[in-house]
């Protein structure tokens, strides 16, 4: 069969973009408060105030004449990123791991010169990836030092972990491994691996690359029964406490593991993608109605988080 | 709650929509279907005389609304005569006027009419007072009066009176009294005559009516002449040669009663021709002229009170809701990937133009040559505006190449390429330059095929001749339109390319399950 009937996706629990636009986002999101997760300076001064752990920003360029700027600004730095503040689906962003003389080296080895970098930053702020064309502000932000537990799932560019919030509470989670095929990117229709997690204990559950189940690391080989998300018990408190920074009901929180200051928030997304449903094998739709029945007292991120963990988890229901 | 609302909104638009267009149908004669075709006839009457150097009045009448007819328009030609008309309860007339003409003068009249759709219940008339039986001579009066109790005898009504009577003068082999009365060669004219006084004597109130009958592309005809009598009731027609009631079909009554048709004062040899051409025009052509004429605020207050340019530009611009449904449909329904929300539609408009395989061709040549050379722009390190600004030069630049090639080539279909808007075909091959850098070939080819899909798709609908007739004739269609996309936004299930793309997910799970 090539396509699946409506009745089967809704025995799995499938939600649809429609439903994920008409049910959820436009409804807890309240459209004044995009600007804060569209525009990802904004995010992270937020973030910075509100004590939510993020990358190190390192500076901003937002006129094209200070462009000429941008070499001094990142001459202390060898490792740095280069992203557009109202960049989407990780459009502009550009990585840089390693410098030598006046080249720039992307994580997959590519060399730029540093007039491709200024380029760059000219595009960024004459608004080729921001929505619409709108002016924008590059930012430049310290390259985080992902942590070695992924090192043999990683083949470019940094594994980052999503995790939708919803009125708080963590509903689903997954690992976005860049393959070779993403070219680095951790975008799950440019060939990344999708890696479900176990919200209990950031076991993985499976993995999925262009929507068919892979077991092992496409580029590295390693298998993915034996991964497991370190910090975990710290990660979905962070992400349940962008609800309380944002305000918005209906959330992609997106992390990284830092080796020095572990988890770090890179990106909020206030319209995230359905492709979190395929990783996991499982749907959305009966989770978030489990939570929107839940007439529980106020609760703090971490109590928020615990409670997802049992309503969700599923390890620990084998463990009692 | 709210959903309720906005259903019961929805709702509200579409009933409102469909009410106006049935009120338009029904009470206003908008055919719901296009190609209904009503015939118009042009007549032309044309009055010729030889006049002598004296001053000329020129009398003529004119049919003073034709029952079953609607006039669309009437028009009159003289040069050097003065004109005027006259009118009263009974009858029309043209009066032409000079104060010294010489030789043959023709004068012209045109009336542009058409059968009034459905069948006209006449009105009943004042009751005629009862005739004067005529004075007639013996042997004939004694003739006629058997005539007339002989045939009184084997009627029921007037009706049937008069067709008795018609009947029994128009016979092959006519009775003696009717062979006295009628003579050995008797003309059509003096028999319609003498019927007329033969119904005075039985008391029934008649009159001679002169008429025309239509028939396409006929020339020098003249009126025909008809009998109407009162039954009491209304008046009624007759033939005046079969005795058959009632008017006959592409019949139009020109004249009632006994003045004349044409009265030249100061000419001569004065003769009057009718010619008639027959032309099919649209219904709702004259649905619309018939309710402007009656003041339907529903006509008054709509496109057709705007000038025919405008109403040109207003064919597109209701064909674009149409457009903005397909897109709706194919995004919210199907989840099909365009590039851009609404370039379909603009391209679909171009397609419009330009028919749709020229239209494609030209799109994919020009999209195609300016991703090439947009490649080589993006070596130049550019600023945004100033590439997409290069990219629109490039662009015009490729569709004067097309035009003057293919005018060249003597291809004319490609001169259409100026129907293409230039800023949305740059937008286009900046956004898909950019897909291809980020994101590969493959998907500049989802997208724009996407694109195209819906454009075509939009473009198919847009041009079908219903859809057109009606958006154009029934505006309020749009409220229709505009509650089906309500609707629609609150659409919440699966998306077709959802059923496919989540499909793997299902055939695990059956799997898993076994």
């Amino acid at each position: 069969m090539y396509l699946a009937t409506p009745r089967q996706l809704k025995k799995l629990g499938i939600m649809g973009m429609n439903a994920r636009n008409v049910e959820f986002v436009s409804k807890y999101n309240p459209r004044h408060l995009y600007p804060l997760v569209d525009n990802k300076l904004k995010t992270k001064l937020l973030a910075q105030k509100s004590g939510i752990a993020v990358p190190e920003l390192l500076g901003t360029i937002e006129f094209q004449h200070d462009v000429k700027l941008a070499r001094n600004l990142i001459a202390p730095f060898d490792q740095f990123v280069i992203k557009p503040a109202k960049g989407s689906g990780g459009k502009g962003i550009l990585v840089i791991a390693e410098r030598e003389h006046d080249l720039y080296f992307k994580p997959s080895g590519d060399s730029l010169t540093h007039d491709q970098v200024e380029r760059h930053i000219s595009n960024i702020l004459s608004g080729l990836y921001s929505l619409g064309g709108a002016q924008d502000v590059a930012m430049i932000e310290a390259m985080v030092q992902f942590d070695s537990a992924f090192d043999a799932y990683s083949y470019e560019g940094i594994p980052d972990i999503r995790v939708i919030i919803f009125e708080g509470y963590p509903v689903m989670a997954m690992l976005r491994l860049a393959t070779h095929a993403s070219d680095g990117k951790a975008n799950l229709h440019q060939g990344a691996v999708g890696v479900g997690i176990d919200l209990a204990n950031g076991q993985a559950l499976q993995a999925v690359q262009f929507n068919r189940p892979v077991f092992k690391h496409p580029d590295t080989g390693q298998l993915f029964d034996k991964l497991r998300i370190p910090h975990w018990e710290r990660i979905l408190p962070l992400a349940a406490a962008c609800y309380e920074m944002t305000g918005l009901g209906y959330l992609g929180v997106d992390i990284v593991l830092d080796k020095n200051l572990g988890p770090l928030i890179i990106e909020l997304n206030a319209r995230p993608g359905l492709a979190i449903q395929v990783a996991n094998g499982t749907g959305l739709a009966p989770r978030l109605a489990a939570i929107k029945r839940f007439k529980g007292e106020a609760m703090n991120a971490v109590e928020r988080a615990k409670y997802s963990q049992n309503l969700f988890g599923l390890k620990s229901s084998d463990n009692g | 709650m709210s959903k309720l609302k906005l259903y019961a909104l929805a709702l509200a638009l579409i009933a409102c929509g469909i009410g106006l267009m049935l009120y338009k149908h029904y009470a206003l004669g908008f055919p719901l279907m296009p190609g209904d075709k009503t015939p118009v006839w042009t007549i032309e009457a044309k009055i010729e005389f030889i006049a002598r150097g004296d001053p000329v009045i020129v009398n003529f009448t004119l049919p003073n609304n034709p029952p079953d007819f609607v006039t669309l328009d009437e028009g009159f030609a003289s040069s050097g005569f003065g004109f005027s008309q006259i009118e009263n309860d009974m009858e029309r007339k043209a009066q032409w006027t000079a104060r010294s003409v010489h030789d043959k003068q023709a004068l012209y009249y045109r009336l542009d009419i058409y059968e009034k759709p459905g069948t006209n219940v006449e009105i009943a008339d004042e009751l005629p007072k009862t005739p004067e039986p005529p004075e007639l001579d013996e042997p004939f009066r004694t003739a006629a009066k058997t005539l007339v109790d002989d045939i009184h005898q084997l009627s029921a009504n007037a009706e049937s009176f008069t067709s008795g009577l018609i009947q029994a003068l128009n016979a092959n082999q006519p009775e003696q009294n009717v062979r006295l009365l009628i003579g050995d060669y008797p003309s059509t004219k003096f028999k319609t005559k003498l019927t007329v006084d033969l119904l005075a004597m039985a008391g029934i109130p008649s009159r001679i009516v002169r008429g025309l009958f239509l028939e396409g592309g006929r020339r020098r005809q003249s009126l025909v002449s008809f009998i109407e009598i009162h039954n009491g009731i209304h008046w009624q027609i007759f033939d005046p040669e079969t005795g058959v009631a009632g008017r006959p079909k592409q019949f139009i009554l020109w004249q009632r009663g006994e003045t004349s048709l044409l009265d030249v004062i100061g000419g001569q040899n004065s003769s009057v021709h009718f010619s008639m051409i027959k032309n099919a025009r649209a219904t709702q052509d004259l649905a619309v002229h018939y309710a402007a004429d009656n003041e339907a605020a529903l006509i008054d207050f709509s496109i057709y009170s705007l000038p025919i340019e405008e109403q040109n530009a207003f064919k597109y611009i209701l064909l674009i809701p149409i457009g903005a449904l397909v897109v709706v449909i194919m995004r919210i329904l199907v989840g099909i990937h365009t590039s851009g929300t609404f370039m379909p539609i603009l391209i679909a408009l171009a397609f419009i133009q330009t028919s749709l395989i020229t239209g494609l061709l030209i799109f994919i040549l020009v999209v195609g040559t300016g991703l090439i050379i947009r490649s080589y722009l993006s070596r130049l390190n550019l600023l945004l505006v100033a590439r997409i600004s290069a990219v629109i030069i490039v662009v015009v630049a490729i569709m004067s190449a097309i035009s003057i090639i293919s005018q060249k080539l003597g291809i004319s279909q490609a001169l259409t390429v100026t129907f293409f808007p230039m800023i949305i075909l740059a937008w286009t091959i900046e956004r898909m330059s950019i897909l291809w850098e980020e994101e590969g070939p493959k998907q500049v080819l989802i997208q724009g095929s996407g694109s195209l899909l819906v454009a075509v798709l939009a473009y198919l609908c847009m041009t079908n001749r219903v859809i057109e007739y009606l958006t154009f004739n029934f505006p309020e269609l749009l409220l229709v339109n505009l509650g089906l996309i309500l609707i629609l936004g609150q659409y919440t299930g699966y998306r077709l390319a959802e059923l496919r793309r989540f499909q793997p997910m299902t055939e695990k799970h059956v799997s898993s399950d076994s």
